[in-house]
């Protein structure tokens, strides 16, 4: 543990600093603008302070996020319209109901394409078709005809997700159903095994590492869904609100916590499914 | 004791007669199997020996109804392979050991029986039994690459054994453990068959191994797969090790080694 502490501490100190070094460079044309209309000259220091303090910087200095990340998450009642503990519940939400959506569509489709030879011939091109659809082009219809409908809030969002999770889910889970090799399948052909009996006992645990690895990168695509569908919506709630307000008023210090924020979501959602895999796999003796 | 003939009011337990199992191949077709005729016993030990590629696991598979043959006939217990197998007649032990990285040794042996529907006390009181009778005995809770080869491949001979068919059938068992794990599986082996009088059909590349084991040896040829010559032992039916330096045991021996070498002058 001590050891990988150390070299990831590093690798964050040097992107800080290069973070700093970059707001330099961006905000001085702004601060040395300022400065001309005020007719003062500005010392080096002087200029390097004020390109880490602007109001709207082009690109805001880490600690300016870190205060807002502070004001915004520990100062406010999570309750609170300008809570970022707020906001990134309501993500989470249509996150994680979209990840359960699609992992079970997934699941669904990918049993159905292993066991029937017509839809084994004919959904997974539409499947893989889907994804070539650039989820912004599609989100504001899904969005507005569901709102057209009477459905609004959570589920439209979940929907997004759900378009966007399933794909690794099917994708993993056809190859994991179909990893059992030809002496495995013999062997519960000489138990005489029913078809049930073979997927239960060992389709389904062979799947079970694709699964969670699929899990993951369906848990990430969720998050994107559920961010994506926040910003047609004229967002009232979410990350993805946030981050569309903020550049309505050129918040940047707003959009990069929001920002920020988003990664720290992904972060714990795919740890979580991280360490139920290695539980799991754990129990099972696989890992 | 026993004698090694077959009494002859029992009909055979397997008989196929004039087998052909042709496959069709991109490169054409591969006759695996051509003009088979073989009567095996109720309680017999026959090994299948001969080059590579001389059909042994294909004449297997036909028994355990994994392979269709493509001509001739065979039954198995009087019953069409097919109808065997689902009357759970035999129990089969791949090449390899070919155990479920996901359960225990305890929880592999007891797959078979929990598809078959036993119930749980039977099941833990099999399991244990099987264990026991392999030398596994307190490796139950343990996962299959906790195990050596040899320990695996035994816990396989077990799972094929814990259901308790008449006829066991084994593809190359102990191919690739050392001479002296083999040795000593051999013996158990013969152990729990003269215990349990099942029919074994048994698949081996080793000259000793088949004369050790067999009440009949059955030596085949390739292209097309067939059988040159069928060996009746003499051997007693209770052998230890030491039954290697007979005159006896040599004589079946040379006749293997001779039906292997007209085998191979085919080519
Ligand atoms: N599924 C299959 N499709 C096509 N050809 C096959 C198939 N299975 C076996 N064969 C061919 O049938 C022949 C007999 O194969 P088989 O596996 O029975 O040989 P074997 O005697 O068991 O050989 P070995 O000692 O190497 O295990 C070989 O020529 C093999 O290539
Ligand atoms: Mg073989």
């Amino acid at each position: 543990m001590m050891r990988s502490v150390f070299p990831v501490l590093a690798v964050v100190a040097v992107l800080i600093a290069i973070w700093y070094a970059a707001a330099v460079w961006l905000n001085t044309p702004w601060a040395l603008d300022k400065a001309k209309r005020a007719e003062v000259t500005l010392s080096t220091s002087d200029l390097i302070a004020d390109t880490w303090a602007q109001d709207k910087p082009k690109l805001p200095a880490p600690h300016q996020v870190a205060i807002e990340i502070w004001n915004t998450t520990v100062e406010k009642k999570i309750t609170s319209k300008r809570s970022l503990i707020y906001h990134s519940w309501i993500t989470m939400s249509a996150t994680v109901l979209g990840f359960a959506l699609g992992t079970a569509l997934g699941f669904a489709l990918a049993v159905g394409i292993v066991y029937n030879r017509v839809m084994d011939m004919s959904v997974m091109p539409w499947v893989i078709a889907s994804q070539t659809i650039p989820i912004l082009a599609i989100a504001p219809m899904i969005i507005v005809v569901l709102n057209a409908v009477g459905i609004s809030g959570l589920l439209p969002k979940a929907l997004i997700s759900m378009y966007l999770s399933f794909f690794p889910v099917v994708v993993g889970m056809v190859k994991g159903l179909r990893s059992p090799d030809a002496m495995q399948l013999d062997q519960m052909r000489t138990w005489n095994a029913s078809g049930g009996q073979e997927f239960i006992k060992l389709r389904l645990p062979a799947s079970m590492p694709y699964l969670f690895t699929s899990m993951k990168i369906a848990m990430a695509a969720s998050l994107v869904g559920a961010i994506v569908g926040e910003l047609p919506t004229g967002a009232v709630a979410g990350l993805g609100a946030r981050l569309l307000a903020g550049s309505y008023y050129g918040q940047t210090v707003q959009i990069w916590s929001a920002l920020l924020m988003a990664a720290a979501l992904a972060a714990v959602l795919v740890g979580v499914i991280g360490a139920i895999q290695r539980v799991t796999l754990k129990r099972m003796g696989l890992a | 004791m026993s004698e090694p003939t077959v009494p002859q009011s029992q009909p055979p337990v397997i008989k196929a007669s004039n087998l052909d199992l042709t496959f069709q191949t991109n490169d054409g077709p591969v006759h695996a199997l051509k003009g088979v005729n073989l009567d095996i016993g109720k309680g017999e030990f026959v090994s299948f020996i001969g080059p590579s590629g001389c059909g042994k696991t294909t004449f297997l598979r036909c028994i355990a109804a994994l392979e269709q043959p493509t001509g001739g006939t065979l039954t198995v217990n009087g019953m069409t392979p097919d109808d065997a197998r689902k009357a759970r007649a035999y129990g089969y032990v791949f090449q390899a050991a070919g155990l479920y990285p996901w359960r225990t040794i305890g929880g592999n042996i007891r797959l078979p029986l929990e598809i078959m529907g036993f119930s749980k006390e039977e099941q833990a009181k099999r399991v244990k039994k099987t264990l026991e009778l392999v030398d596994l005995a307190g490796f139950e809770k343990k996962f299959p690459w906790q195990l050596s080869g040899g320990m695996q491949q035994r816990a396989s001979i077990a799972r094929a054994l814990a259901f308790d068919a008449e006829i066991l059938l084994m593809d190359e068992p102990f191919g690739a453990l050392d001479e002296i794990v083999r040795d000593h599986l051999n013996e158990q082996l013969l152990a729990l068959w003269s215990r349990t009088g099942k029919t074994i059909g048994f698949v081996t590349h080793s000259i000793p191994e088949a004369v050790f084991l067999s009440t009949k040896i059955v030596v085949m040829s390739p292209r097309p797969g067939r059988i040159t010559d069928v060996i009746d032992s003499r051997l007693p039916r209770d052998r230890t090790l030491d039954i290697r330096d007979t005159q006896d045991f040599m004589d079946i021996a040379h006749r293997v080694r001779e039906g292997l070498r007209a085998g191979h002058a085919y080519d």
